[in-house]
């Protein structure tokens, strides 16, 4: 049911090994099945064959030939909605019931054409846009044509205008739906309510417990949690295609494009002009226009024709006034061009305000105000205009754009209050796809200084070196916050030595066989790590000494979510080559450390198991190589944040090596290592890792002050 | 492997090949008879004349909604006034707002009165308002009214209750018919029935309930808070027990509750049914009807058997190991539980329907606590495999956002009090208020003041990229009227660093500041701001730093320019500069950073400092203890190490150094 969340957790000890013939045996039959299943698909898309079986699925109807249905006068009427009716109260969650893939089920009423007595019809059929809406949902995943298994309703009746259609036999339409049940579940959608004089905010349609989703709440008619605030749609985001225009100046500050302001508020707008001049630009309906010119795609202000809605691109803020109605469809239009929404609508429950934070999007002022907006919007910092901006269009593409972004955003504001545990979150919600890409969330955002007391755990990975692995073991053993050692076997052709002949330490030691001679392994979360802290050692980095490390796990401490290590790297840009470089040099800056000696948190072992991007794991492991570069790009990516070089130590192996190490100094090594940083920053999409310029030191070190004092006073000077 | 078998192999696969590539008419068939599967999925058709249909409005009906014939805006807004009132308030119709025009959201508080007895906790919310940065004794400047009559326990069967609000409210010349006060209440109505009756009219106030049902909640008026013990602490609060972030979260039980059942009225619906989900392993779910004076009467079976087993575990052992915790309702909506399993970092599994939970206006609930729709006892059975089925990432997100909204809104009297002024004021000036993205990330709203500024980008907490510039900021009190020689130095040391992008002198001295043509020449703006006489002029953000970053100096400060580069606030001289590490250690909960060896010139400094409030060393250790109090607790954090460049002290050629200088004793 949740199997994506049972991970392995025994981790590569356990992997059975199958017998080689076995294998073949299982491989060819699995390419085969594997192959049938493409070619299978290859048919299912191939063009063809969809033309040739378009015959049998498109149903050759016209509207006008759908079942009339006959409403007697005296067939019920709904009640009027419930003011009171909250999820827990008017909705039956039962009808949705637990389901493994926490979606609600949507069932469509056929479509029926409703006529009175006298055969006079109740609406329109249906309008192009609820037909657009129905067809969404039709083709979405919450679709479902089994009226018995479906959580939610949704009416073929449209209702989305409020003036086109008769109240009182639209409510008898809908009471005579076949699972009514006095509204329970049923969605209707709505952008136009009220009428004149007093233009209700919410449709006048009586309606029993049926949900809304409404275009034009005001705080008094919504139902917090229960009904949906949706905009009301502007056809013209289908018929023009406005660029996305980029940040930087813009030729006015403040715009008003709506016609037919009322008188009131126009005069205050041009108060606005008078005092502020050219910067403010108030456009009104064109008197003179030729004929054939659609008098919706022009605005004129004086003699000065402008094109709408493109005028709206030349402006950073973009009034949104409250006309009869709250809702108004322009907000759609503004929200295209990128300008900032200014929202002059007292009590108006802007678009899914349930999910979308439109702080970051418009500026809402109260009607009051509107004297001041220009002063108001002067303070706006110019650094979040622009990301205003741009969070505009999102929100334009990813909610306005067309009935369909509309119909799924509503059901998925639905569904996230029936499985709350499976919601969307704040984040997907809101930030624009080049945030979502570029951005680090990090996952261990709280700042929490873990207890010394916890320790950490050595992890030693070792293919053969016993005797340099058992000198590492001693070493290690000596750091008074080693709370285990766990000893990685990753050579299956031997076993490891016996029991009475490893060194005898104060910890726990422990040794975990492997199924394969794999490097991922050393980064396996394995069970027997019950600390945060790791360390990962190498089998043959016998020179650091106990305070050194000691301090390293120190430094960690303070800094928990992030790669603190002693062998520092640097990647660069080769000017020459036009691609990234690998340096082990003694530089002035450090953007790796190598996890032959580092400390890192365990969740990284959790990440570079089972969320590493791409195909980084298998080809460590066919090119046995750059694990630790891997992990660096990893950590580096979802922090943010750079690596910490602890201590001046920069000789790890032998005190007579004069090179770094012997395998550093090997050119085709130093190659391969330049290869995995570029094809790493391929798979990411971006080169992650950050450069500093500082180490840390023990805040006493080469001070002039008596060694006994000291915390650490054994560090190494290379 | 047999030759035979890869025959056998071999012809499989080429039958296999050619049936794709050759039979084509069969597979159409098939795919035919698939199709015919889908389209008995009866999708909404797709009609012929779908081009035809008309749209649901013509685009003038749609641009042009707006009659002018219609009652003017002006006229429309006076008759939603006299609608909306009482129990329908918005801050638009209920709410003065010109009484916070002229002197900002200022709040005053009613004086005590001596034959007025106060709760524990209403003293407490009092002293809060009091110490805040918004309080004015002074009512003609108030924005905001706290009565100071205690309204949290409306309970009239509880000794706490307070008689005849309602005559002593209206004789208070400043009421007004409620405007603009703000009322708290913990608990309302009285047994069986607990309904939200607060024995008073509270008229057109702003009420801050604990437990508040969503009916009669105010949407974007009232404010619900959480309800809190009377021990709950003034300021500072206990911390919360998440200690390390494991994944995956080895807590020892996954699901517990422990707490009464009642055996009849209002909640024991959801609490009758809790103890289906017991498991005795992972899910602890135990109930007892111990409670009130006469359970006996109405015990039932399963009283018996569950009263033993409840004797059987510790509450607080297992609010500390479990990964998630039930929170059902209580007589009232809300409970104690709901704090104690925040601070405890066992992620809240609400139950509770149709409660507003606390501050819901400006917390996003849903990335630290599971919210349960429907208490139904059908819904309990289903919330085990719920729970199983978060990931473990999801799990270590939520525990920690737990103890973010614990410790940033939750843990002391001081927090919720301040939250709820905070998101009061919010609404006044809706375009200069914070979005839900600072209310929900850390340091939380309370830290991040939008009068600083509303772009997430302005301050150090949200983004990783700051700019690669500082300001140095330097504050100059030599008596003189010229610059003293070491003022010039510093400036000529600071203007070589290649990351300074602006110095700003702060001129403290009772002179003006000599004219521009003393200072001397650098590749750098300098700035000269005249200030005033405080010390903590230096932290004031002025409008003129333009850099992310800034470099504090004194005066008597000697610094070679490869030292600037590592840059931190590291203060000198007398209290504000601890009062800023203890600030920003607060803010941040984590040590500061120490760059580089030098320790000599604090010391030098202080004997010259011509004005120090508490420099020698004694009083530096008051200021410590004051702050300390002030804060409720020590936020100082320790730290083990300082930042040296990489090739520090290290024995290669000084030609390889970047900031060779800095090795100089």
């Amino acid at each position: 049911m949740c199997a994506s969340a049972k991970y392995n957790t025994r981790g590569p000890a356990l992997i059975p090994r199958m017998k080689t013939k076995h294998r073949i045996y299982y491989i060819t039959l699995f390419s085969i099945v594997l192959l049938g299943l493409i070619a299978t698909g290859m048919f299912q898309f191939w063009p063809h064959s969809i033309e040739s079986s378009s015959d049998w699925t498109v149903e050759k109807r016209s509207v006008h030939d759908v079942p009339v249905v006959k409403l007697p006068a005296d067939s019920p009427i709904p009640e009027r909605g419930d003011l009171s009716c909250r999820m827990h109260t008017c909705f039956d969650v039962y009808r949705c019931g637990f389901n493994p893939k926490n979606k609600i089920k949507v069932y469509i009423y056929s479509l029926k054409k409703y006529v009175d007595e006298y055969g006079t019809s109740v609406s329109n059929t249906i309008s192009r846009e609820y037909n657009e809406l129905l067809t969404a949902i039709s083709d979405s995943e919450f679709y479902t044509d089994d009226v018995n298994r479906a959580c939610l309703f949704v009416p073929s009746v449209d209702v989305l205008n409020q003036n086109a259609l008769r109240i009182k036999e639209t409510a008898q339409a809908l009471a005579q739906l076949s699972r009514w049940d006095r509204g329970t579940n049923h969605l209707l959608f709505n952008m136009l309510p009220g009428g004149p004089p007093d233009y209700n905010t919410a449709l006048d349609v009586p309606r029993d417990r049926a949900l809304l989703a409404g275009g034009g709440f005001s705080t008094w008619t919504y139902r917090q949690g229960y009904d949906v605030s949706i905009p009301v749609y502007s056809p013209l985001s289908g018929e023009v295609d406005l660029p996305e225009r980029g940040p930087g100046p813009r030729r006015y500050f403040i715009l008003s494009s709506q016609m037919a302001l009322h008188p009131e508020y126009r005069s205050e707008l041009e108060a606005l002009q008078a005092e502020n001049g050219e910067s403010v630009l108030i456009l009104d309906k064109c008197t003179n226009l030729s004929d054939g010119v659609p008098a919706v795609r022009k605005r004129c202000h004086k003699n000065q024709v402008f094109d709408y809605p493109q005028v709206l691109q030349e402006s950073t803020f973009c009034v949104v006034l409250r006309g009869a109605r709250l809702g108004q469809a322009v907000l759609s239009d503004v929200l295209q061009a990128g300008c900032v929404p200014v929202i002059i609508a007292d009590s108006y429950v802007l678009p899914f305000s349930e999910v979308l934070d439109w702080k970051r999007a418009s500026v809402v002022i109260p009607e009051e105000k509107m004297p001041e907006m220009y002063s108001i919007l002067q303070s706006v910092p110019q650094r979040q205009i622009e990301e205003m901006q741009r969070q505009a269009r999102w929100f334009w593409e990813a909610y306005f754009r067309s009935m369909k972004a509309i119909a799924l955003a509503t059901l998925q504001i639905i569904n996230d209050r029936i499985y709350p545990y499976a919601a969307i979150s704040y984040e997907e919600w809101n930030d624009p796809p080049a945030v979502k890409w570029s951005s680090v969330s990090n996952p261990l955002f709280l700042p929490l200084i873990p207890p010394q007391s916890q320790g950490f755990t050595a992890i030693v990975l070792t293919y053969d070196r016993v005797e340099s692995l058992f000198r590492v073991i001693t070493e290690v053993s000596k750091v008074p916050s080693l709370s285990k050692l766990l000893v990685v076997w990753n050579n299956q052709n031997k076993n490891p030595p016996e029991d009475s002949l490893w060194p005898k330490i104060r910890v726990p030691l422990k040794v975990v066989r492997t199924a394969e001679n794999k490097l991922s392994n050393r980064f396996f979360p394995y069970d027997e790590i019950e600390t945060e802290a790791v360390l990962a050692i190498d089998d043959d980095i016998i020179m650091l000494t106990s305070d050194e490390l000691q301090f390293g796990y120190e430094v960690w401490r303070e800094f928990p979510d992030r790669l603190v290590g002693y062998p520092g790297r640097l990647h660069l840009w080769d000017h020459e080559m036009n691609k990234w470089k690998y340096e082990s040099e003694w530089t002035n800056e450090v953007s790796m450390v190598l996890t032959g000696a580092a400390f890192y948190h365990k969740y990284f072992n959790y990440l570079y198991t089972y969320k590493m991007p791409g195909d980084i794991k298998n080809w460590v492991d066919a090119h046995m190589n750059c694990e630790d570069i891997a992990m660096n790009f990893l950590v580096a990516n979802v922090t943010g944040k750079s690596v910490i070089k602890v201590t001046p130590r920069k000789k790890f192996k032998c005190p007579e090596c004069t090179a770094i190490d012997g395998l550093s100094l090997d050119q085709t090594h130093m190659v391969e290592r330049s290869e995995c940083i570029n094809k790493f920053a391929s798979v990411f999409g971006t080169m992650p890792l950050k450069v500093v310029e500082h180490r840390a030191d023990p805040v006493l070190y080469k001070d002039d002050f008596p060694e006994k004092l000291k915390s650490f006073p054994n560090i190494g000077s290379l | 492997m047999q030759t035979r078998k890869k025959y056998i192999f071999l012809t499989f696969l080429a039958s296999w090949l050619l049936l794709f590539f050759f039979g084509g008419d069969q597979l159409h068939r098939f795919a035919f008879f698939s199709r015919r599967k889908v389209e008995a999925r009866r999708n909404w058709p797709h009609w012929t004349d779908r081009s035809l249909l008309k749209s649901f409005a013509d685009p003038e009906e749609l641009l042009s909604d707006g009659d002018p014939s219609l009652p003017s805006p002006r006229e429309r807004q006076a008759a939603r006034l006299s609608v909306y009132k009482n129990s329908r308030c918005r801050m638009e119709t209920c709410f003065d707002f010109s009484r916070c025009e002229k002197h900002g959201f200022k709040v005053f508080t009613y004086p005590r009165e001596r034959d007025q007895p106060l709760s524990e906790s209403y003293s407490k919310i009092l002293a809060s308002i009091e110490r805040s940065r918004y309080y004015t004794p002074n009512p003609e400047e108030a924005c905001l009214f706290i009565l100071s009559i205690d309204t949290l326990d409306r309970d009239h069967l509880s000794g706490q209750y307070v008689r005849n609000v309602d005559e002593k409210i209206r004789s208070f010349p400043l009421w007004n018919g409620g405007r603009n006060h703000l009322i708290f209440n913990l608990y309302s109505g009285t047994w069986p029935n607990y309904t939200e009756d607060l024995g008073f009219d509270i008229g057109q106030a702003i009420l801050a309930k604990a437990s508040f049902y969503t009916e009669s909640f105010r949407p974007g008026f009232d404010i619900s808070i959480p309800l809190f013990s009377k021990d709950h602490p003034q300021r500072g609060g206990e911390k919360g027990w998440l200690y390390q972030d494991s994944i995956p979260p080895k807590k020892k039980y996954l699901l517990v509750f422990k707490g009464k059942r009642y055996l009849t009225g209002i909640g024991s619906g959801t609490r009758n049914a809790l103890h289906h989900i017991h498991n005795g392993k992972d899910i602890i779910s135990l109930t007892t009807c111990k409670h009130g004076k006469d359970w006996e009467k109405h015990k039932d079976t399963r009283c018996d058997k569950d009263n033993v087993d409840y004797e059987k575990f510790d509450y607080q052992e297992l609010l500390h190991n479990s990964t998630f915790c039930i929170v059902p309702r209580g007589r009232r909506l809300g409970s104690f539980r709901f704090l104690e399993a925040l601070q405890a970092a066992c992620i809240p599994v609400l139950l509770s329907d149709g409660w507003e939970l606390p501050f819901a206006e400006a917390i996003d609930w849903g990335k630290a606590a599971v919210v349960g729709e429907e208490p139904a006892p059908w819904f309990l059975p289903q919330i085990p495999s719920a729970v199983r089925c978060i990931h473990p990432e999801r799990v270590l997100a939520f525990q920690q956002q737990t103890q973010f909204l614990w410790d940033a809104y939750f843990s002391s009297v001081d927090k919720i009090v301040h939250t709820t002024l905070e998101i009061i004021k919010d609404r006044l000036l809706p375009h200069r208020s914070r979005s839900r993205f600072l209310w929900n990330t850390l340091p939380g709203g309370l830290l991040a003041l939008p009068n600083f500024s509303t772009h997430p980008g302005d301050f150090p907490f949200y983004y990783l990229h700051p700019s690669e510039k500082f300001t140095a900021f330097i504050r100059a009190v030599s008596p003189g009227g010229s610059p003293s020689q070491p003022l010039l130095r510093l400036i000529q040391a600071v203007s070589r660093s290649q990351y300074c992008a602006q110095i700003v002198v702060l001129w403290s001295c009772e002179k003006p500041p000599p004219p521009s043509g003393k200072w001397p020449q650098s590749t750098v703006p300098v700035t000269i701001i005249q200030g005033r006489e405080k010390l903590s002029d230096r932290f004031f953000p002025y409008a003129t730093i333009q850099t992310d970053a800034v470099l504090s100096l004194d005066e008597h400060t000697s610094l070679s320019t490869s030292e600037v580069r590592l840059w931190l606030v590291d203060g000198l001289a007398a209290c504000e500069d601890i009062l800023m590490n203890v600030l920003v250690a607060a803010v941040t909960k984590l040590p500061p950073i120490k760059v580089t060896q030098r320790k000599q010139h604090k010391d030098t400094v202080s004997q010259q400092n011509p004005s120090p409030p508490c420099s020698p060393p004694a009083k530096r250790q008051d200021c410590l203890n004051q702050l300390a109090d002030w804060f409720g607790y020590m936020p100082l954090v320790s730290s083990q190490l300082r930042l040296d460049p990489v090739l520090f002290k290290d024995q290669v050629s000084v030609l390889r150094k970047k900031y060779p200088r800095l090795e100089k004793p």
